[in-house]
């Protein structure tokens, strides 16, 4: 089943334009040099909205952990129930973290601890949304 | 007559000090109206504005306040099956009846205003709007007491829970994730303290050691105090105590996370009585003491807190609490965290050190014997897992042990100190109270 589109803002708009070009950009605080995501109209370290910028990063990240979805509220996704969600940290600054469904992983066997890498999975026509598989 | 709340009544920052009304506030009565699974739309007895009148009346009585001394209101106006549901908690549009229930306001919904016209109050000087949950009402009503802008404050908080599954439909329906939702609801969580709280809890596990189903004597340990709580709703549906058989064999919602590690949503009321610890000497119930009150809204640094975060903000909670009450770990007697779902209570433990809990040691505290009647009473009043989710349990189970009126629950070990909530590790409040005022 398809899952929930995102609908961007104008805050997300580069962001998820970036996606769309298969690429992962986050804000960084030019001040702090500290990534932050999801973005904020300020960075949470300096409260400063004028040091952000949006900057590319490496696709690369680990699973923290992960929980199995057997009963959600998401009509869209009961279709897809038992699936798995789990926690991505980014390699490049652990303190971030996404989300992730690991394509191709069947439900319950998420390897927790495992290196996963940057994909993209089109949500609507021409919506990317950023998803994360286990490294080969 | 409702007023603005624009005094500063939050303690909601590191270093604050001891509060400056320690002991200076009571808290002299407390209603509860019967807790229902729903409300079925129809019956005007049983509606969440009959039920907070109940409530209300309760508390006064108790007391022995009359209408007419109550000058200040302080009542939750959103009912908590609504909230992050958005539409999904809406009912049907209906016809209204006659009054005080041709509103929403008396049947899904109260606030200050609705309940002054309904019960008659006319002395009413302090009645804010757009207030906070019961976690935060019961440090804001101490607030107002001790500065003054009020003396004797009933604090109400109206629970509604009407037909259908939680939270079903409206924008978890959609196929469209907006605001915040964009950053969660593509793969798969619509928001809750469930998914806030499951990550760390499964990072706790591989961190400390133990596994899920660890939680087992704790959930059933509340339903066991819930069953010696003669107003909550286990005790009064007769739900029995599950097995850890039950509890190991029980349905997953988000796997490791189980059927009962959630609380039961319900309609009920639960009312409050704050004065002056000088009134408090005229009135005819026995005054348990504030000593402190604290507030949180940590910011979440990323798209989900982790097990770092999460004992960071309840390591600052404790140390808010103690410092502002002038008391210790070790001088705690009564502990009652929140339980709405069972995956956090171990963080608040472990962050207050309850009895000399650290972190990391949780489960096997709860292994231990926590009963009422032993040793470690840990979480007395059965919480929300053992009563519904009234949110209120923690306070009153409080108020009683510290009056020694708490009957087949009273713990055996000292009762003059209690610390009580309506908090996730996030956002929310503590409450720390006295059966004396220092
Ligand atoms: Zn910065």
């Amino acid at each position: 089943m398809p899952k929930v589109i995102p609908v961007p803002d104008e805050l997300s708009q580069p962001f998820w334009d970036a996606v769309n070009e298969r690429r992962l950009v986050l804000q960084n605080c030019a001040a702090c040099d500290k990534l932050q995501y999801p973005p904020q109209a300020a960075c949470q370290v300096c409260g400063s909205a004028d040091g952000l910028e949006w900057k590319e990063v490496e696709g690369k990240g680990h699973v923290a952990t992960y929980i199995v979805i057997e009963d959600g509220r998401l009509n869209r996704r009961m279709p897809d129930q038992p699936y798995n969600l789990a926690l991505v940290t980014l390699d490049q600054d652990p303190t971030v973290n996404f989300y992730s469904n690991l394509p191709g992983v069947p439900a319950y066997q998420a390897p927790v601890g495992a290196a996963v890498e940057l994909t993209f999975e089109e949500v609507a026509p021409g919506q990317l949304i950023h998803e994360w598989r286990v490294a080969q | 007559m409702t007023s603005s709340n624009n005094f500063q009544w939050r303690r909601d920052r590191d270093g604050l000090g001891v509060w400056e009304h320690r002991g200076k506030v009571a808290v002299v009565g407390y209603g509860h109206s019967p807790v229902d699974r729903r409300w079925d739309g129809v019956n005007l007895d049983t509606s969440l504005g009959a039920y907070t009148i109940m409530a209300c009346e309760k508390a006064m009585e108790q007391a022995g306040v009359t209408i007419d001394q109550v000058d200040g209101i302080v009542c939750c106006d959103s009912h908590i099956a609504g909230g992050s549901g958005g539409s999904a908690s809406n009912w049907a549009p209906r016809p209204y009846f006659d009054p005080p229930y041709d509103s929403e306001y008396g049947i899904t919904l109260i606030n200050a205003q609705w309940l002054i016209n309904a019960m008659g109050f006319k002395n009413v000087r302090f009645a804010p709007t757009g207030v906070p949950t019961i976690g935060e009402m019961m440090g804001m009503a101490s607030q107002a007491v001790g500065d003054g802008v009020c003396n004797t404050c009933l604090v109400i908080y109206p629970t509604g829970n009407l037909e259908g599954r939680y939270r079903r439909g409206g924008e978890n329906a959609d196929d469209f994730a907006r605001g915040a939702r964009q950053w969660t609801v593509p793969w798969g969580n619509h928001g809750g303290n469930d998914f806030i709280n499951i990550f760390p809890h499964n990072q706790y596990c591989l961190k400390y050691g133990g596994e899920h189903d660890d939680l087992a004597p704790f959930v059933i340990n509340q339903h066991k105090n819930g069953m010696l709580t003669l107003w909550g709703f286990n005790y009064n549906h007769g739900i029995e105590p599950i097995s850890v058989e039950d509890y190991k064999t029980s349905r997953y919602i988000l796997n490791p996370l189980r059927i009962w590690d959630c609380d039961r949503p319900v309609n009920a009321s639960a009312a409050y009585l704050f004065t002056t610890a000088e009134r408090a000497q005229d009135m005819k119930s026995q005054p348990v003491y504030v000593l402190n009150h604290s507030q949180h809204n940590f910011r979440f640094r990323t798209t989900q807190p982790d097990l770092d975060e999460v004992e960071m903000w309840t390591d600052r909670q404790a140390a808010r609490m103690y410092e502002g009450a002038g008391l210790g770990p070790a001088d705690v007697d009564i502990f009652n965290p929140y339980d709405g779902y069972s995956i956090m209570t171990q963080f608040f433990l472990e962050g207050f050190q309850w009895h000399g809990v650290k972190r990391g040691d949780a489960f096997a505290f709860y292994a231990g014997d926590i009963s009422v009647k032993g040793p470690h009473p840990f979480f007395s009043s059965g919480g929300n897992l053992g009563n519904g989710r009234t949110r209120s349990a923690m306070y009153t189970d409080s108020i009683e042990q510290l009056r020694g009126t708490a009957g087949d629950r009273q713990v055996t070990v000292r009762a003059e100190t209690a610390l009580c909530a309506f908090t996730t590790p996030s956002s929310g409040g503590w409450l720390m109270l006295g059966k004396y005022q220092s």
